[in-house]
């Protein structure tokens, strides 16, 4: 394609995106750098149905007018991302130098909301993309290998995960693991202990939630694998049967190979999908055991009374640069095999 | 003649009710938190919205939604049901009008005790009162011979004797759900023990101390006789395992106690029910329970005429003996003419006993959200009261300083 038609062809997408991605983007990038301003309080007395207390309230004609003069807020440079529920760099320096063994250090640091939240973040990623690879490429192999009449109902049945909203596919695990629900209840027989539940530990809690993505996730895989074995070439692999390859060798040498760069493209929309981790935790009410960072943008958005944008838009710009280093090794691969194609 | 008088006169009286409120003018959009009391409330307000338009929302995610949608200019809703904690926000943005005109010219009915006056001004009018109690089973404390529990420690040992004898394996609930609900049941075990959240006159955070340690020392001792799953159970949850009968002891609000004491469900759990004032803990004399009205605000960015609409029709229900006698059970009506019945008994017995209402500090929700997510590793078992209680303290300076409180 001429390099015009294809800047005509892309200038409509090109512009929603700058409007509708780029500018707020910019925008969650600046209000990342202020603060509110100092409040103004005042003593007051209060009355209620209860009793009158004397106690403090904002001034709101001080704030209004301070407000009308800086409506950004207090310039406060990169202090919010290197305060305790971010990046915490004064703590971490303390902790560092308060405690005697390493192990001890790492204990301080993971206690941290941000880093507390990285390292679910991150569990969930390296354990979901994986299995949700092999997965869906074994489902689709599979699929590919049954006889034609009944793989559409087959196809059907194995997108049910992905057709079932999040939240919806979440709650009804949420139930059936309840220590009275059926696998719930199961566990503890099974286990003897009538204690045991899978919602009250930490590493359990995980494990759910990483089975539900796995589950959820793998369909995607699978309609993409699905799609791209339809493409493989028949010669090569008769040939490889004449020759006497088994199953696995042909799969391996001739298979793998052709939709290589579609296995590339799945596992990059996956880690993406997958670092912005988020309905699980509200599903499974797992707020307690499971932070992710996007779980901690809608806790500074919603949860508080006051609602803290400076926060929320220091996570989310943090986020942005997560995925981008996870996504970085990938890219970069792909830049230098297009580059050695030409 | 006389039969025409008297029905004239019927008709009078029946219709007096709605003599005041004829509304020619405006719109009345409401938002609301959703239990039944409000919907009776905003229910009785609508019969009096005259020509003018009616809308309301009723919604659990009411806290969310408000601050938005009471700073666009004009307002999404011309009025917002609040409560103690909820209107502060409300406040600390400038986002309700004062209601002093309004009570003047249309307020009759209205006790002063209903009104909420912040600086001299009156911001909002109360019409309900609610607070978390304890809801006991006659059946099961009576089969063990165990007295009504008065303090928090009687409760643990009334939950360890009814776990002992093998009735029921998690015998106490209440709302320990990560978050809101958990820092809810952390304030007012706090101020059980007679806590200042506060460094009196500042915005300091005054937790992390003996006070501070005995509150999460209960907490975890009551959630170890509770169902393992509490972190995520949440007032409905712990509904359903009380009328699902696991449950002998439970702390929840008294606006529950009507879904609790209806016809559904399992009627002899439901005739077992009973109702007690809040329990005191660590020696204290004044219960850990906070108070809470429910009220109704007015937003600030909606014309005048919408305003006043809004007021009348409301004031309407804030003043309605008709729809207290109605609904004696839904709630604690602080409206004239609301004679308590059996379902109240939880909240009279703590303002009773001097229960503090919940702190109306601009800061509190701050202290509120850090609670809520920094004692759970606490009860988990997965670190000490102090660094939880540590934690949860550098979690809120962090937040205040961002919020200019610091």
């Amino acid at each position: 394609m001429p390099n015009k038609t294809f800047f005509w062809f892309f200038l409509p997408t090109g512009l929603a995106m700058i409007l509708f991605i780029g500018l707020p983007i910019i925008s969650t990038g600046i209000q990342s750098f202020y603060a509110q301003h100092d409040q103004v309080v005042k003593e007051v007395k209060k009355c209620d149905p209860f009793g009158c207390t004397v106690s403090i309230v904002v001034d709101n004609e001080e704030t209004s007018k301070i407000r009308e003069a800086k409506p950004l807020g207090k310039f406060n440079g990169f202090g919010t991302y290197t305060d305790r529920n971010h990046l915490a760099v004064d703590e971490i320096k303390k902790f560092w130098n308060e405690t005697e063994s390493f192990g001890a250090f790492v204990d301080q640091v993971t206690n941290l909301p941000f880093y507390k939240a990285l390292i679910f973040t991150l569990t969930y990623c390296l354990f979901v993309t994986p299995n949700v690879l092999l997965l869906g490429f074994i489902i689709a192999l599979s699929l590919n290998a049954v006889a034609r009449k009944i793989r559409g109902p087959l196809i059907f049945g194995t997108i049910l995960p992905m057709i079932v909203t999040p939240l919806v596919g979440s709650l009804v695990l949420f139930w059936m693991i309840d220590s009275q629900g059926i696998i719930g209840a199961n566990i503890q027989n099974l286990m003897n202990d009538p204690y045991l539940s899978l919602k009250s530990s930490k590493t359990l809690t995980w494990i759910t939630i990483i089975i539900y993505g796995i589950w959820h996730h793998s369909p995607f895989a699978f309609v993409v694998f699905y799609a791209a074995l339809q493409t493989v070439p028949q010669e090569p692999i008769e040939a490889a049967i004449i020759d006497g390859a088994s199953r696995f060798q042909r799969i391996k040498h001739i298979v793998l190979p052709h939709i290589y760069p579609v296995v590339t493209f799945v596992a990059l929309i996956s880690l993406m999908d997958n670092f912005r981790v988020f309905e699980p935790i509200i599903g499974f009410s797992a707020e307690g055991s499971a932070q992710s960072l996007s779980w901690l943008i809608y806790d500074n958005l919603v949860n508080e009374e006051v609602i803290l944008f400076g926060s929320a838009a220091a996570t989310s710009m943090m986020t942005i640069i997560g995925i981008a280093i996870l996504l970085a090794p990938v890219l970069i691969r792909t830049w230098k095999e297009f580059k050695t194609a030409r | 003649m006389r039969k025409i008088l008297v029905t004239l006169l019927f008709l009078l009286f029946g219709t007096s009710a709605f003599a005041d409120c004829n509304i020619k003018s405006g719109s009345i959009n409401i938002l609301a938190n959703d239990f039944p009391a409000l919907r009776t409330f905003v229910e009785t307000s609508k019969q009096c919205k005259g020509s003018a338009d009616f809308k309301v929302t009723h919604s659990s995610e009411h806290n969310k939604i408000a601050v938005p949608a009471l700073t666009a200019n004009p307002s999404e809703f011309s009025a917002r049901i609040a409560a103690n904690s909820s209107i502060v926000p409300l406040m600390n943005q400038d986002l309700i009008r004062p209601l002093d005109d309004l009570v003047k010219k249309y307020g009759k009915g209205i006790q002063d005790s209903q009104l909420i006056t912040i600086d001299g001004k009156v911001m909002a009018v109360a019409f309900m009162a609610n607070t978390q109690h304890l809801y006991y089973r006659e059946d099961v404390l009576k089969d063990l011979g165990i007295a009504i529990p008065k303090t928090y420690e009687e409760v643990v040992a009334a939950s360890e004797k009814i776990r002992a004898s093998g009735k029921m394996q998690y015998p106490y609930a209440a709302a320990y759900k990560a978050g809101w609900n958990l820092a809810e049941e952390f304030v007012n075990m706090f101020i059980g023990h007679g806590g200042e959240f506060f460094k009196s006159g500042s915005a300091e955070p005054n937790i992390n101390n003996a006070k501070g340690v005995a509150t999460l020392n209960m907490l975890k001792k009551l959630s170890e006789l509770s169902n393992p799953d509490y972190l995520t159970h949440d007032s409905e949850a712990i509904k359903v395992e009380w009328e699902s009968g696991n449950v002998a002891l439970m702390t929840l609000w008294a606006s529950r106690s009507g879904t609790l004491l209806d016809d559904e469900g399992d009627p002899n759990i439901t005739k077992a029910t009973k109702l007690t004032g809040p329990a005191t803990v660590g020696g204290g004399n004044i219960p850990a329970a906070t108070l809470w009205w429910d009220g109704f605000t007015l937003a600030k960015n909606r014309s005048d005429a919408d305003a006043e609409a809004t007021f009348r029709s409301l004031a309407h229900a804030a003043s309605n003996k008709k729809m207290v006698a109605d609904a004696a059970d839904q709630a604690v009506w602080l409206v004239e003419g609301f004679v308590p019945g059996p379902k109240s008994i939880g909240v009279i017995e703590a303002v009773k006993m001097g229960a503090k209402p919940y702190p109306m500090l601009p800061q509190m929700g701050l202290m509120h959200g850090a609670l809520g997510s920094e004692i759970v590793e606490f009860l988990q078992g997965k670190e000490s009261a102090e660094q939880a209680l540590k934690d949860v303290e550098a979690a809120y300076i962090s937040k205040a300083k961002e919020q200019g409180f610091l």
